[in-house]
């Protein structure tokens, strides 16, 4: 069995760059439709699918990214 | 359910400057944690560049100092002849180190002075607003070129791994890129070696990363395919990623 994950998107961190998004194997991030506070639209966890691989953290230029493993 | 990455506490909680996209953000959080890993933080001092990086000192949570552009290997040298017991990193652009800077960073090499640099290749001055650099890539444009790169008025670009792997001095040079995660991974495997040398003596060590500017690259910060495909499909071509000097 895979790992079981789930992340949290610090959305006064993310800047809307979606290399998150690019990177993740279960395709399991997206683009929110809601406007964060500092002006862009935060990546966010579409709520399953995360495998706990980490690449979404690794990847990300501003540190908004948590990962759990379940 | 276990937290599986904390922030390094090397990095100050504060949200950095950049770009959407922009590789300086990887990158400091790699040295963090390198910094982190190897307990060194408290003999950490860390020099920042004339460049995006100019605020790296207040990000970085150890001590800092922000240094005129180009001179950051002359200022770790100083540090580090001083106070030989601590840890001094020179970070820096491609403009600050090829270009304004060359002098120093050849001669800091040659001297195989024990610093560690963390050279950050974007291909442009991003932050006076993209004009070209010396690694700026033939064809690409600039804002002092903007038909693209021309050799026959602006010469070629300058590889610095290859160039500095040439001189004695140098210990440990590699390039890598953060425009993947195998690439971020390998990134900070070479930013721990660079630190590591410096801890066990060994002298002077260059990690160059490919790193990407979507803002004066002039593609879309919200779609990052195309600043990583620019990395991926030109830049490595010109920059080939790997270890060009590892002297033990
Ligand atoms: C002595 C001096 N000359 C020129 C400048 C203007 N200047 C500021 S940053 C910069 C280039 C920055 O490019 P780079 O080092 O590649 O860093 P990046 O912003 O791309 O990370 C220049 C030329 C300066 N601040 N000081
Ligand atoms: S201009 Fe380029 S190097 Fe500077 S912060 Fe923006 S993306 Fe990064
Ligand atoms: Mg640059």
């Amino acid at each position: 069995m895979p790992k079981q994950g789930k992340i949290e998107v610090n959305e006064e961190r993310c800047k809307g760059c979606y290399l998150c998004v690019s990177v993740c194997p279960n395709k399991c991030l997206e683009k929110s439709d809601k406007f964060s506070k500092t002006g862009y639209y935060p990546a966010s966890y579409k709520g399953s699918g995360c495998i706990a691989c980490m690449s979404c953290a690794k990847i990300c230029p501003d540190l908004a990214i948590k990962v759990y493993e379940l | 359910m276990q937290l599986l990455n904390e922030r390094p506490k090397s990095l100050l909680d504060v949200s950095m400057h950049y770009c959407p996209g922009c590789g300086h953000g990887i990158v400091h959080r790699l040295v963090a944690e390198v910094m982190d890993e190897l307990n060194i933080r408290e003999k950490t001092i860390f020099v920042a560049p004339v460049g995006c990086a100019v605020f790296a000192d207040t990000y970085f949570n150890c001590d800092a100092i922000q240094g005129p552009h180009g001179r950051g290997p002359a200022i770790a040298t100083g540090i580090k002849r001083a106070k030989p017991d601590s840890i001094v990193v020179s970070y820096q652009g491609d403009g600050d180190l090829a270009s304004i800077g060359m002098a120093e960073t050849v001669h800091s090499a040659a001297r195989n002075e024990n610093i560690t640099i963390i050279f950050i290749n974007n291909a442009i001055y991003g932050m006076t607003g993209g004009q070209m650099a010396p690694t700026t890539l033939i064809g690409q444009k600039a804002t002092t070129c903007i038909y693209g790169r021309d050799p026959k008025v602006n010469g070629y670009p300058i590889r610095i791994c290859e160039l500095l792997s040439s001189l004695e001095g140098t210990r440990y040079a590699e390039r890598t890129t953060v425009h993947n995660v195998a690439g971020v991974v390998k990134t900070k495997n070479a930013i721990k070696k660079a630190f590591q040398n410096q801890v066990n003596g060994i002298g002077f060590s260059i990690v160059e990363v490919l790193s990407m500017c979507p803002t004066n690259w002039g593609v879309r910060a919200d779609n990052p395919s195309e600043a990583t495909k620019y990395i991926n499909d030109q830049m490595v071509k010109i920059f080939p990623p790997g270890v060009y000097k590892d002297v033990k």
